[in-house]
């Protein structure tokens, strides 16, 4: 790993660093991932596992939840006739 | 002057409805404990304002004899937990001043019940961590030893049950962070069965590890917190109802350790005291074998592959647009990085960071989908061990509380820490922490903790034998 894939990792992860926690982050992930290669070794083969994943589904309903509309709107960064208020998107 | 320190739901509820002290009166003295001994242990980041209230709503109850046995209960509840118009920062600068718009599932369920939720307990940022070092609002120092952490990431409810500032308390476990700090403060921490106790308004970190847990004195106070917050939950999609898995009667549960998996790196102290135990267990005639569990081993270093994935994706929704800390930038994509480069501290970075590489194009196959597949084989090590033993015995941790500094500055000896609470999250089993017993560092005691896990659904089991160990593990 070098600099510059820590610099498009936060590219992707919209992560500002600055240069010295871009430094720190190098070094961490080193010794990080130096740990978990280890995975690598195991061999993996065929397991059945023993039990079935499955989706759990509800109707498309409206059903009224119980929540703070008002404490929504107040934590809007930027708020304008109660929508919330971004900056340009296209 | 009430006895704070041999309380028990029981007695409280009995002092309450035989008029031995009101819940009023209680809390006040739960109250006058956190005044003395917050600002030094720094276990609560917030004492809710309205505690006296609820303290009299609690009164009334017994009063007009609508009351259930939490009613009246000073509970803490970990910052990460809804509790609709309370803060919950999640120990993180990101949601500073979050209030929360809706009640978790748990909370509703507890003021339903009528208990006293006293305040919001400090943890480590996002809940990444071992031992609260990573709070945006300072450590917790661990009540038994002040220059020693009390575990993590939900240092400050078991903090708070250690230094009676609490009766019990609720914490999340997604790697360990119920159980790991349970012991290393004395105090019981239960991880439940994934999916038995609804993740609704917890804050999300592992989607597939995430569960509530309940910290308390004994196993009696735990068992009666995880009986009121456990239950399925629509609003939780992921939840179970109790009787999901089948439970059948089991007398004398036999108990299996994995001695290969818990030879290195344990601190000597902590494997007499671990043999000791297993002694005494023998002389009450429960048979304890040995098992294999060849894929464990491996279980800390897929957890930090799985786990950083979903944080990744957890955390995107912490983004500066709709709440929590918010920056000033030029365009969007300043604001998204700004937001989250301030906010986030640097462990939750390094989690998202590793995230985000191991669920990329090029790395994906040999990390995250190795990891579910290292998942797999750790699920199928326990599900086989379980048709040999009823119980899987380990320490909890591989020794005491560590010194707050001590391990904070290095990653892997950090994730070292869950390497016996791991597995339960990976494979979403039930287990508990019970203290064990203390080593002694200069003049301090410091607790160890002894830790039995139990097949799915079966957290019955770990408060049977969580019984018969709290009566023998003091005796001869």
């Amino acid at each position: 790993m070098n600099i510059k894939d820590v610099e498009s990792l936060a590219e992707l992860a919209r992560i500002e660093l600055s240069e010295g926690e871009k430094k720190e982050i190098l070094k961490d992930m080193e010794s990080i991932l130096g740990y978990i290669k280890q995975i690598e070794e195991v061999s993996v083969g065929d397991l059945e596992p023993e039990y079935q994943l499955k989706n759990v589904w509800r109707e498309d309903e409206l059903k009224p939840q119980e929540f703070s509309r008002d404490l929504i709107l107040k934590q809007f960064p930027d708020l304008q006739d109660g929508f919330l208020k971004v900056k340009k998107i296209l | 002057m009430i006895d704070l320190k041999n309380l028990t739901i029981e007695k409280t509820h009995d002092s309450f409805k035989n008029g031995v002290f009101t819940c009023t009166e209680l809390v006040s003295e739960y109250l006058k404990v956190i005044k003395e001994k917050n600002d030094e242990l720094n276990v609560y980041l917030e004492i809710f304002s309205d505690v006296l209230e609820q303290a009299k709503k609690a009164d009334e109850k017994f009063a007009d004899g609508s009351f259930t046995l939490m009613t009246g209960i000073p509970i803490a509840i970990k910052d990460n937990i809804l509790f609709q118009g309370h803060i919950a920062s999640s120990g993180s600068n990101i949601l500073k001043n979050y209030t929360a718009v809706y009640n978790s599932t748990v909370v509703k369920k507890l003021k339903d019940a009528g208990a006293v939720i006293i305040g919001r307990t400090n943890m480590d940022d996002g809940a990444m961590g071992v031992s609260t070092e990573t709070s945006a609002y300072g450590v917790t120092k661990n009540p038994h030893d002040i220059s020693r952490v009390p575990g993590g990431s939900s240092g400050g409810s078991t903090a708070s049950i250690a230094a009676d500032m609490a009766l019990v308390a609720l914490g999340s476990d997604t790697g360990g962070s119920c159980r790991q700090p349970a012991a290393f403060c004395g105090v019981v921490g239960l991880k439940p069965t994934y999916g038995s106790v609804s993740r609704y308004g917890l804050i999300s970190m592992g989607s597939s590890l995430d569960v509530i847990g309940a910290i308390g004195k004994n196993i009696s106070d735990v068992k009666i917190v995880f009986d009121f917050i456990a239950g399925q939950d629509k609003m939780d999609s992921t939840s179970i109802p109790l009787d999901f898995y089948k439970k059948k009667t089991i007398d004398r549960p036999t108990i299996g350790v994995p001695r290969a998996f818990i030879s290195e790196g344990v601190d000597p102290r902590v494997l007499l005291n671990f043999e000791e135990k297993i002694k005494k267990l023998q002389s009450l005639n429960y048979t304890v074998k040995d098992v294999e569990l060849p894929y464990a081993k491996y279980s800390v270093p897929a957890y930090y592959v799985v786990t950083p994935a979903e944080i990744s994706a957890n955390l995107a929704r912490l983004d500066g647009m709709r709440y929590g800390y918010s920056a000033e930038g030029g365009n969007l994509m300043e604001v998204y990085k700004k937001s989250r480069g301030k906010g986030f501290g640097r462990e939750v970075r390094r989690r998202i960071l590793l995230g985000t590489y191991v669920l990329s194009h090029g790395y994906h196959d040999a990390y995250y989908n190795k990891a579910n597949a290292v998942r797999e084989l750790i699920i199928n090590d326990y599900s086989k061990a379980f048709k040999k033993v009823d119980l899987i015995l380990t320490p909890t941790t591989t020794g005491p509380a560590f010194k707050i500094g001590e391990k904070v500055n290095d990653p892997v000896k950090m994730y070292l820490e869950d390497i016996f609470t791991g597995p339960a999250n990976m494979a979403g089993l039930p287990a508990i922490s019970i203290p064990s017993g203390f080593v002694e560092e200069g003049e301090k005691k410091l607790p160890l903790g002894i830790q039995f896990m139990a097949p799915h659904g079966r957290e019955d089991l770990l408060f049977q034998i969580g019984k018969e160990f709290e009566s023998i593990k003091d005796g001869p």
